[in-house]
């Protein structure tokens, strides 16, 4: 469980390499977003997280939503490389009859708990998956990340009252803070400012990090961890397509895939 | 070359040019405005447009208080989130009170493809439909989407319209009119009549085509109109053809087939067959591989008008002559002017 950075950053290069391949084989997809995860999401499925791929429903796990559900080619890779499923899948992504589809679905991708793509609904889920683990005396931790668009939606602050007022205290949201959305960035389509403070506002414990900096992000999680009586949300200041220098930062590879040049030109900047 | 036209790029067009006559239209949009077409009047009208973020419920809800004061709004994103998401703001906010909004709603169907289940939208027409107030339209080619989108303008009352992310082939021509309510007659068929929207409304074409060459004689209605659905026509079509079979890009159940039902077994309770998705969540896929797995083709169009004429007790004479040439018109325009983006795009396509 317990990998170094160093072994940590590699496993992220081999993620983003993984989600830029299946997204380029598939022809269409969502890239920028599913770049700003992977550092957050490789921390959480190599270091953090309890959890057992060989067995996926395994009673005292600990659970992850990815309620920014676009983002699904990033769970993909960390799924398969923990060995969910074979890597081999990972050419099928968003192909008929494929166990990876555009957005993740329950019952249908190994270790996909909670079905998303639809925003703004995976906050609550995480929420009640928390209070049934709370009934049972069981030891979970709900992780949950949204993106900084996403929490646009109104449920989302419902779903916040419901965490703080049932002091949900197993839970731990992320915010991908990346800034950017599909119409373009956050502040000028709706701004969302001041998150810290509205989240504070709502009763959550607040972390704020660099969200590809492993150090940061391990000790966040850890830190959460020692929380007791509210949730936490760790606010990830991240670069949307980060890894990839032309696609960093940028509105319009939001919903696009690497087309084969792309591919080749980000490859040899990640290896 | 068959010309091809996108619904929505044909919404995004008209709308533009209609804000520059008609300064009451604002346009609402909610994080989707590049793929729902609406990017086009906000770059030419910022100040009519609203880009309201991920939040499609305080969308219709700033629409409905945007009619309230005497706008005409216009609020798109991608059909499921306008229909779903929202549902009970347009209930509560827009169509209890019968207040002037027009949802136009992209991506409908399956035929969005591989973005998955989630996304599909196979219960818009359902959700929107058992709505009082509402009317609820599907364009079947850019002409008459041009001739929507001008109606629906001038029309006081909420309105539903879908596009679709696919492009359909041109169909009819610069007079081919639209009137809320109003079905299009291609054609009375003796023997069936297949009666049908968007996207298959084109198959629907194709199917007949090629059972005539069978001696078969199907025809088809265009019923771009779900709500209020023309009754007349149906019932008309019932009369000669003995026969009916829908065709939608939706569930079977509460779309084009239960409202044809509907009619039929309290009129004249004839043999019909529902071509639609039957009762089942999407996936990820292209779009033409989706079709087929969901029965959405010509061939299950051919299939069903098999099957309903197996039904069809004896045969069942013509007693009038099938309507042809139908001219329907836009309340006080001339038609020439009314088409005037889609025969510039279709002549540029062309080219
Ligand atoms: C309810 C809903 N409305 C609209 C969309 C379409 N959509 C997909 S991603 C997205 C933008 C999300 O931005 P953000 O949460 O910042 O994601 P990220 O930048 O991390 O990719 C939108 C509007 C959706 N999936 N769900
Ligand atoms: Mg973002």
């Amino acid at each position: 469980m317990s990998k170094s950075i160093k072994e940590l950053e590699r496993i992220a290069v081999q993620i983003r390499i993984d989600i830029l391949k299946m997204l380029s084989e598939a022809d269409s997809g969502h890239t920028g977003g599913s770049l700003s995860a992977a550092d957050i999401l490789t921390a959480l499925y190599f270091s953090k997280m309890r959890h057992d791929p060989n067995n996926p429903n395994w009673n005292e796990r600990d659970i992850f939503v990815l309620s920014k559900g676009h983002a699904a080619p990033a769970l993909y890779a960390v799924l398969g490389k923990s060995g969910y499923f074979s890597t081999d899948n990972f050419s099928r992504l968003r192909k008929l009859g494929s166990i990876l589809r555009g957005h993740p679905v329950r019952g249908i991708t190994p270790g996909v708990d909670v079905s998303t793509g639809s925003l703004g609904q995976g906050l609550s889920q995480a929420n009640g998956i928390a209070l049934a683990s709370k009934i049972d005396n069981k030891k979970k931790r709900i992780y949950v990340m949204l993106g900084d668009g996403e929490v646009q939606e109104g449920q989302v602050w419902e779903a916040a009252m419901t965490a703080a007022h049932y002091k949900i205290d197993n839970l731990c949201a992320i915010l991908d803070n990346n800034g950017l959305q599909i119409d373009g960035h956050v502040n000028d389509v709706m701004s969302v400012d001041p998150l810290p403070e509205k989240w504070k506002a709502f009763g959550w414990n607040v972390i704020e990090i660099d969200g590809h900096k492993f150090e940061e992000i391990l000790s966040s999680l850890d830190k959460a961890e020692e929380i007791t009586g509210k949730p936490t949300m760790i606010i990830a200041h991240t670069i949307k397509g980060k890894g990839v220098s032309f696609m960093e930062g940028k509105v319009k590879y939001h919903g696009v895939a690497p087309t084969q040049d792309e591919l080749e030109k980000a490859l040899k900047e990640l290896r | 070359m068959t010309i091809k036209l996108g619904t929505r790029e044909v919404y995004g067009n008209i709308l533009a040019e209609l804000g520059e006559e008609n300064k009451d239209i604002i346009v609402l949009d909610a994080d989707l405005s590049g793929s729902t077409r609406t990017s086009e009047f906000a770059r030419k009208f910022p100040d009519r447009f609203f880009n309201m973020g991920v939040a499609e419920q305080d969308m219709m809800g700033t629409a409905a208080g945007l009619a309230i004061g005497d706008k005409i709004p216009f609020a798109s994103t991608f059909a499921i989130f306008a229909t779903g998401r929202a549902w009970e703001q347009i209930r509560q906010s827009i169509c209890l009170p019968n207040l002037n909004v027009k949802i136009v709603a992209s991506h409908g169907g399956i035929t969005v493809g591989e973005d998955g289940g989630s996304h599909h939208c196979i219960e818009d027409i359902a959700l929107m439909r058992v709505l009082p107030n509402m009317t609820v339209i599907v364009p079947g080619d850019g002409y008459e989407t041009e001739a929507v989108v001008r109606t629906v303008t001038d029309y006081k009352g909420p309105v539903y319209i879908r596009t679709s992310r696919e492009k359909f082939p041109v169909i009819y021509s610069g007079d081919c009119g639209f009137e809320i309510g109003k079905a299009k007659i291609h054609h009375i068929g003796k023997d069936v009549t297949i009666i049908a929207y968007g996207l298959m409304l084109h198959k629907a074409l194709d199917a007949a085509k090629n059972l005539r060459k069978e001696g078969i004689d199907a025809g088809v209605i265009n019923s771009s109109t779900i709500k209020p659905l023309d009754k007349e026509t149906i019932l008309e079509a019932a009369r000669v053809s003995g026969a009916l079979v829908t065709a939608e890009e939706h569930s079977i159940i509460n779309g084009l087939g239960s409202a044809v039902a509907e009619i039929l077994a309290e009129n004249n309770p004839i043999p019909m067959k529902r071509v639609g998705i039957r009762d089942r969540f999407g996936m990820s896929g292209k779009s033409k591989e989706l079709l087929e797995h969901y029965g959405l083709t010509e061939r299950d169009i051919i299939k069903a008008v098999r099957d309903v004429m197996s039904m069809k007790k004896g045969s069942c004479q013509s007693r009038i002559t099938p309507i042809t040439n139908q001219k329907l018109s836009i309340k006080g325009r001339k038609l020439q002017d009314s088409s005037r983006f889609t025969a510039e795009i279709a002549e540029k396509i062309q080219k």
